[in-house]
């Protein structure tokens, strides 16, 4: 189990293949320290650099620029064996010719470990996964979920395993399973205390499994911080969208000296020493607030802004309202109890409390 | 559920071709092995007695032997050799294309060219293999010798099939996904151990394919040695094919007839067995639970 860091790292596959011009950077400028012991995810839409990431921390690919620190040390020449990383891949990775026993202990029989050893730890980490009942099995004939339990099951095995790195494993699970896998996941993790980085598209699952979440967008990271921080403290629009289902709602506006905050035909009104902190930063931003925080109602309500319903999307736990006002569609939630239809009049208010500012897509306030 | 019945009229254009070429020669071999035909009279129904004469013919054995010897030599030879050669051909790249092709070749040559083109290679007074043999003493005779006729066959074989081999290997070889190997490497996994675990399982399907034909093909093999040795000398070059062909062409049908049958039979039952075997094996081995 170790500290893991990622100092000044630029990565360039094209540089990598040796491309002199038009080259452009997969990764760039990354720098964030993963605490021992703790659990993490790299999340991000497809193409965003979190794979890469991933590859250069266990060592299948080494940075263009910058390096890797594990407990300090500079690991950057090291392979991914000699760095004791684990990994669990997007799809079930097992020894079709080897039954699940053979799998697990397939790490340790390379590295001469004695057979009794062995058998004893092959046995603690199948009780820990519940595989003791599949240890006969091939491994060919598990299913998805618990071939990774048995990849997962190679990746704990060894004692001096400095990370396990999990690249989407929950892409070919089934969501019933997924479920029961992912909670195995955040077990194992606080159990064992092994620094665990998921990387995933999913904000499900990051926000489920991690306790310090990585947002990246084209090749950077936009925000780290806890699943609370990034909820309620977006550093950027794109955090405020990516994260939330659904995500912020953001509208282009104009702030005035006397508190308006008009946006596309419509305006509002915060407190005037509110307006005055953002208009030392100009006069035009993006306004974010998320659908749970935009207050509806079906009755008229005096200074609120009106709207028709678009479209009710009824989860069963609570309702998601599209609403227009004029060209611009907002987000909105009802609870389950409240009768609103595809046509009817809402009229909006937005509690000053669930407002951000973004100028430039990156927050002010 | 309905049947539109006249889309069995589609059909007969295809079975009628299929009857021609196959059904019916084949059961005029049956009916050949079940009689004794002797030209001009009137062939009489002899029940099983060609198929006992085939059985005990000492030069029936002769060929069964040779052909026997010759396609265990062929499997032992061109699998590992074409999986040898699959896993050092290059992956990327411009040596990709070079590669295909040069495996190409020989595969692409009809049969008849490649038998005629060995020849020239290994005839006494012109060729090349003689040539560079005398240089280091050995002399070369590839119509006198009885060695050297069938182990030149048997190098024309590899030089010719061995492509399949390994570009069926490359081919299965190119679909395993690297996270296999990313996580052997990971796991500390030597070469060899790699090779055992991840590749091997992973090429069994087309392996297998392989081996069931290059084990059908070879042991119908007949225009390579008909061309170069003509079966010689003596009969060391005759394999099954050859001789049952002759024993036709001899017009002893009920002879040829039986021994076909039973050639037949051979092939079928062993492909079937090497069906089994290849498939069932190794599944789920591993250390003792």
């Amino acid at each position: 189990m170790a500290t893991i860091e990622l100092k000044d790292v630029w990565h360039s596959y094209d540089l990598e293949e040796g491309k002199s011009k038009d080259w452009q950077y997969a990764v760039e400028d990354i720098n964030i320290t993963y605490e021992n012991g703790s659990a993490v995810a790299l999340l991000g839409p497809s193409g965003c650099g979190k794979t890469t990431l991933l590859k250069i921390i266990s060592g299948l690919t080494k940075p263009t620029k910058g390096s890797v620190l594990f407990d300090g040390e500079d690991v950057s020449e090291l392979s991914a064996k000699e760095r004791h990383i684990a990994q669990v891949f997007q799809f079930p990775v097992v020894y079709d010719s080897m039954n699940v026993y053979g799998n697990i202990a397939f790490p340790l029989a390379n590295d001469g470990v004695d057979s009794d050893t062995i058998r004893k730890r092959v046995y603690e980490v199948a009780e820990i996964l519940e595989l003791t009942d599949l240890l006969k099995q091939p491994a060919g004939r598990l299913n998805p979920a618990e071939k990774q339990k048995v990849s997962l099951g190679r990746g704990i095995v060894r004692p001096n395993t400095a990370a396990v790195l999990l690249d989407e494993p929950l892409t070919v699970i089934d969501p019933k399973a997924q479920w029961g896998l992912r909670r195995k996941l955040k077990q194992v993790q606080k159990e064992l205390n092994f620094t665990m980085i998921y990387v995933t598209h999913d904000q499900h699952e990051a926000l489920t499994f991690a306790e310090q979440v990585t947002v990246m967008q084209v090749g950077k990271i936009d925000q780290t911080g806890t699943p609370e921080q990034l909820h309620e403290d977006p550093h950027s629009t794109f955090v405020g969208y990516f994260i939330g289902s659904p995500g912020m709602n953001m509208l282009d506006c104009t702030v005035q000296v006397d508190g308006t905050v008009a946006y596309n035909g419509t305006s509002f009104k915060i407190k005037k020493d509110f307006a005055a902190r953002l208009l030392e930063h100009g006069n035009e931003f993006t306004l974010g607030i998320r659908p749970e925080y935009v207050d509806v109602s079906t009755q008229k309500v005096s200074g609120a802004m009106t709207g028709a319903v678009k479209l009710v999307e009824d989860t069963g736990a609570y309702k998601i309202l599209t609403i227009s006002m004029d060209s611009v569609d907002l987000k909105g939630r009802a609870p389950e109890t409240m009768k609103i239809e595809e046509g009817d009049t809402a009229w909006l208010q937005f509690p000053e409390e669930g407002l951000k500012f973004f100028k430039d897509g990156k927050k002010v306030i | 559920m309905k049947y539109d019945n006249k889309a069995w009229l589609f059909l007969i254009p295809s079975l009628a071709v299929m009857a021609l070429s196959a059904f019916i020669p084949l059961m005029t071999v049956v009916n050949y092995s079940l009689h004794y035909i002797f030209s001009g009279a009137i062939p009489e129904f002899v029940g099983f007695a060609n198929f006992i004469e085939v059985l005990r013919d000492p030069k029936f054995q002769g060929a069964l032997g040779r052909q026997l010897l010759f396609t265990i030599a062929i499997l032992a030879v061109q699998m590992p050799l074409g999986i040898a050669i699959a896993l050092s051909m290059p992956k990327k790249g411009v040596g990709v294309a070079i590669s295909l092709v040069l495996l190409g070749i020989p595969l692409l040559i009809p049969y008849n060219v490649v038998g005629i083109v060995w020849r020239l290679f290994s005839q006494s007074d012109i060729g090349l293999i003689p040539e560079v043999l005398s240089w280091i003493g050995y002399s070369y005779n590839v119509s006198l010798d009885p060695v050297d006729a069938p182990v030149t066959i048997f190098l024309l074989d590899v030089w010719h099939w061995t492509p399949l081999v390994a570009l069926l290997a490359y081919a299965g070889y190119l679909a395993i996904p690297d996270a296999f190997y990313r996580a052997a490497e990971i796991d500390g996994a030597s070469r060899w151990k790699t090779f055992r675990y991840v590749t091997l399982p992973k090429l069994r399907p087309v392996l297998v394919l392989g081996f069931l034909l290059r084990f059908m093909d070879s042991f119908k093999i007949y225009a390579e040695p008909l061309l170069l040795t003509g079966g010689g000398p003596g009969d060391t070059t005759t394999f099954m094919s050859l001789f049952v062909a002759r024993k036709a062409q001899s017009y002893e049908l009920g002879y040829a007839g039986a021994a076909s049958l039973i050639y037949l039979f051979i092939v079928m039952v062993m492909s079937y067995l090497f069906f089994q075997l290849l498939t069932k094996l190794g599944q789920g081995e591993g250390q003792k639970a």
